[in-house]
């Protein structure tokens, strides 16, 4: 508590670390974008009526679908190498390897759910 | 030889609230996989399999409540709003929302370093982790 850090918000986003960055902010990116679509379709569904209805019709665009699959695809996966590496510390050293393969399981699933998205909604 | 660079759990020891909610973070995205696994595994049973498409699946894996199941080709909507469902979406639920809100708190901390700002953060998390769980059980109890 009380730490001191004088990083700003513009500088945050401009760091280029080693590998891994990418992966951190876009976990960052989906978790966020997650945590607002829950929320305000949690409250839209609660609310309902024509307010309600305004929100669902922005969640049923494809474009938005494309958009939150990418956050919590990305979210679960690149997760679930976190949780893995993390609960078994050794597996840390092979941190760049266990990024491919994530990227591996990411691209195909993501790509499948976008065409069928895309098939359906076009 | 390089220097061992990482540590076992057990040497880095789980003693303080953001510790525990660190091993939390974790522990509970395990569990919602094993919720989202046990969705999508019910959905085909259910015969999603011709029913559903991809995108659907996941829809009702992500959060198995039967509204999200409404706008597809599936023929009885009994079976998807039964109390094992409510009961697996209100689990899911509650672990995504603590799961979640402590996410924000994590996020937030990077950016509010004072002491005041992050006890605001923290009051504002209670209240919108207790709310969100509340609407969020009404929703599914009630749909």
């Amino acid at each position: 508590m009380g730490l001191k850090r004088n990083v700003s918000l513009s500088a945050g986003l401009r760091y280029k670390g080693p590998a891994g960055y990418l992966t951190y902010i876009l976990h960052r990116i989906g978790g966020l974008g997650m945590a607002i679509f829950i929320t305000t379709h949690i409250l839209a569904s609660f609310v309902g009526g024509r307010t309600g209805g305004v929100f669902n019709g922005i969640y049923e665009n494809w474009a938005f679908q494309v958009f939150i699959f990418f956050c919590v695809l990305f979210h679960a996966i690149n997760g679930l190498r976190i949780t893995i590496l993390d609960l078994f510390p050794k597996l840390l050293d092979y941190q760049k390897e266990a990024i491919w393969i994530e990227w591996a399981v990411f691209i195909p699933l993501y790509g499948i759910s976008v065409l069928v998205i895309l098939s359906t909604a076009l | 030889m390089t220097t061992k660079r990482t540590l076992s759990i057990k040497q880095r020891g789980l003693t303080n609230f953001e510790a525990i909610m660190w091993i939390f973070t974790r522990l509970s995205a395990l569990g919602m996989y094993a919720l989202i696994l046990l969705a999508v595994i019910g959905a085909l049973i259910m015969g999603a399999r011709n029913q559903m498409n991809l995108a659907d699946v996941m829809r009702w894996g992500f959060m198995p409540n039967v509204t999200h199941v409404q706008s597809t080709d599936v023929p009885d909507l009994d079976l998807w709003a039964s109390p094992f469902w409510k009961l697996t979406a209100s689990a899911l639920l509650l672990v995504a929302v603590a799961h979640g809100v402590h996410g924000l708190v994590v996020i937030a901390d990077d950016y509010i370093a004072g002491e005041g700002g992050r006890k605001i953060v923290r009051l504002l998390s209670i209240v919108m982790m207790i709310s969100m769980s509340g609407i969020g059980l009404y929703l599914i109890w009630t749909s």
